[in-house]
């Protein structure tokens, strides 16, 4: 007998003769009920109880000065981006590197990586990344030291239960998402939190509200 | 039996770990009390944590079978381990095939639980643990204490001293800013060579052959997108039938595990590259191995079978205050606290683990903070008349009890020993109590009293009552 086998039987088995109970109505939220403008607050106060700096511009025309400024604010120089990234975001005079299957060790030596993303979450304080347009494949987003992330206004759902409505159709097409909520941490030595374990340690937020 | 009353006697002793778990679990007691408190619809998510465990078990053999076809059809391949020896025989032959000679790992109790890293050492393939605590715990050569913060046993010193060695910095400090980007430095040329990873998963859905790993540190991002090969174990009670679903168990899970609104990275994928294009996104190849290995049986006793509703949260530890005062090695198990003591006597057996059921004083605290409100304290007490019904019971308590049935049968016997009892205490009660009773008693009058039986007995007094009327 095989595994499937003995496991599926002893599963049967298990469950023989008991009826399936009555399905539940369930009561919580699936959507929110703030407006617009409480759930952009509400973001960029999640936001900031995770120290990510946030620049909130009026239009996307102003995302290029932003990234130099960050750049720059974080004495950066070379960016890697995704092959499908925008051109219209990326500043004149920095040294972009193109992100079309290169080694992880080339990725590793970039400091700095601006994508897009597929939305966020307010009360969570929640990107998500859906390896959808301008965000490129997960390891460039992972192995950089600093991710600038621009997100529109449009982008950003108050609960997690919305995200997950608007995510299930790039799930049902294959693609993988990553949730980044802060930088990493760990609290394993005497439960000491300690920010910036692996992944970007430093995360900067391009808000546009266009 | 085993020896939990031993064990945790020696743990109670060690100041150390007293200290660092009163610290670690009243800090977190405090977070996951208050994100979960924010929340308006708090108790409806647990409510409906708890309908969709059980809808979900009632048909889980359905809902596998979906789970093996979605995956299967987005590109992975689904193994089924029907105890402990199978998986491990799956996974190292995988790891073989490939011919690695080592694998990195995220953490995963699944792994612990059936002593993969012993069976994967001994074909030549070196693990390696990649959490960082899971990491500390591997370097040291010992057994996790907690649930979620396995090294939280070892301080900063010793963990400095560890890392000084293993890691060749003689020079590292022991602040744990330090410790980490060590730490960070020695993992990251592992990760970007290895080949094979193995994970767990916290949930895996039906509908669309999706996994989820849930993580703090970006170890899981790291083992989970770079390799060429990943094995993800996981039991057969975490399939989840629909997408939405999930809607419900990722706001549950981080605010009870680690008392945040979200954790920091969630890693949800489904089968293998989905891009095509140079732009390769993830490893070529996903294994997803199913395990039994013991769930089944708790699956058929269906007063315990919400055991198998738990989702690794560890807030019953927290709030435990067995758990707190022994930690987790005095459990001698990798499931500890109030779960574990129902979870191992069940997959371990009760002749192994019978005693677990009898260490908590059925407080009720843990079911109050799980998340899926699994009744813990009358699964204890079922499985501990389990332990009775099937003859584990020890020797001295078992004569006890067939004195007490012969009394309660005999009004007469009764009386004559009550009688007895009336003139025997005398020399050891004080105040309507009587502090020590003697052997084969005493160990239980050890940390409590015993009321002192009163002058005359109901019957007597009644009896009494009616003569003079």
């Amino acid at each position: 007998m095989s595994g499937r086998d003995a496991i599926l039987a002893a599963v049967r088995a298990a469950l023989a003769g008991r009826p399936a109970p009555a399905a539940e109505p369930s009561a919580y939220r699936r959507r929110g009920e703030m407006t617009a403008d409480q759930v952009l607050a509400r973001f960029l106060e999640r936001l900031a109880d995770y120290d990510v700096h946030v620049t909130v511009l009026e239009q996307a025309a102003e995302i290029p000065a932003t990234v130099a400024e960050r750049l720059a604010a974080r004495g950066a120089e070379a960016l890697a981006i995704p092959a499908d990234l925008p051109p219209g975001w990326v500043p004149e005079g920095v040294p972009v590197m193109v992100d079309q299957a290169l080694p992880y060790r080339s990725l590793d030596t970039r400091p700095s990586v601006l994508t897009g993303c597929a939305l966020a979450i307010a009360e969570t304080g929640t990107l998500v990344l859906d390896a959808g347009a301008g965000q490129g494949r997960r390891a460039l987003t992972l192995l950089p030291d600093h991710h600038l992330c621009v997100v529109f206004e449009s982008q950003v759902v108050e609960t997690v239960p919305e995200a997950l409505q608007r995510l299930k159709p790039a799930v049902l097409a294959g693609r993988p998402l990553t949730f980044c909520s802060g930088p990493s941490a760990t609290a394993d030595i005497e439960f000491d939190r300690v920010v910036g374990v692996h992944g970007p340690r430093r995360l900067d937020v391009i808000l546009v509200r266009a | 039996m085993s020896g939990f009353p031993e064990r945790a006697r020696r743990s109670l002793g060690d100041s150390q770990l007293r200290r660092n778990l009163a610290k670690a679990t009243a800090t977190i007691r405090a977070k996951t009390g208050k994100v979960s408190a924010e929340l308006p619809d708090w108790e409806a998510l647990r409510d409906a944590g708890r309908a969709i465990k059980r809808e979900t078990l009632a048909e889980l053999d359905k809902h596998l079978v979906a789970l093996e076809d979605s995956v299967t059809r987005a590109g992975g391949v689904v193994h089924w381990a029907a105890d402990a020896a199978e998986a491990r025989a799956i996974i190292t032959g995988l790891v073989q095939a490939h011919g690695a000679k080592q694998v990195i790992k995220i953490k995963s109790m699944t792994t612990d639980e059936v002593e993969l890293n012993p069976a994967l050492e001994a074909a030549g393939v070196r693990p390696f643990e990649t959490d960082l605590a899971d990491m500390i715990v591997q370097m040291a050569h010992e057994k996790p204490s907690h649930l979620l913060v396995p090294a939280i046993h070892k301080n900063r010193a010793e963990i400095g001293a560890l890392f000084r060695e293993e890691m060749d910095e003689p020079d590292l400090s022991n602040e744990p800013a330090d410790l980490t980007r060590a730490a960070r430095a020695y993992l990251r040329g592992k990760f970007i060579e290895s080949e094979v990873a193995i994970s767990g998963a916290n949930f895996a859905v039906a509908e669309t052959g999706s996994v989820a790993v849930v993580e703090s540190e970006g170890n899981g991002r790291m083992c989970l997108t770079l390799p060429k090969v990943l094995i993800s174990i996981m039991g057969i009670e975490k399939v989840l039938p629909k997408w939405e679903h999930l809607e419900v168990f990722l706001q549950l899970l981080p605010r009870a595990a680690t008392g945040e609104r979200m954790n920091p990275y969630t890693s949800i994928w489904t089968g293998t590259r989905a891009r095509e294009g140079d732009a390769a996104d993830g490893p070529e190849a996903f294994h997803l191995v199913l395990l039994d290995n013991g769930r089944s049986k708790i699956l058929a006793d269906a007063a315990a079978r919400e055991t198998l509703h738990c989702i690794r949260c560890s807030r019953c530890l927290n709030v435990c205050p067995v758990y707190q005062r022994t930690g987790g090695h005095a459990y001698d198990s990798m499931y500890q606290g109030p779960i574990g003591a129902i979870v191992t006597p069940q997959l371990k057996g009760l002749a192994a683990a019978g005693d677990l059921p009898y260490a908590s004083s059925l407080c009720g605290a843990c079911q109050e903070a799980c998340p899926v409100r699994i009744p813990i304290p009358e699964i204890l007490v079922h499985l501990r008349g389990r332990v009775v019904a099937e003859g584990h019971a020890g020797a001295g308590e078992r004569a006890a009890m067939a004195a007490a049935k012969a009394m309660f049968d005999h009004p007469t016997l009764m009386g004559a020993a009550l009688a007895a009892g009336r003139v025997m205490q005398a020399p050891l009660a004080r105040d309507g109590r009587i502090g020590r009773l003697p052997w084969p008693l005493d160990g239980w009058s050890l940390s409590r009293d015993f009321p002192a039986l009163p002058p005359e007995s109901f019957r007597d007094w009644w009896k009494r009552r009616k003569a003079k009327a």
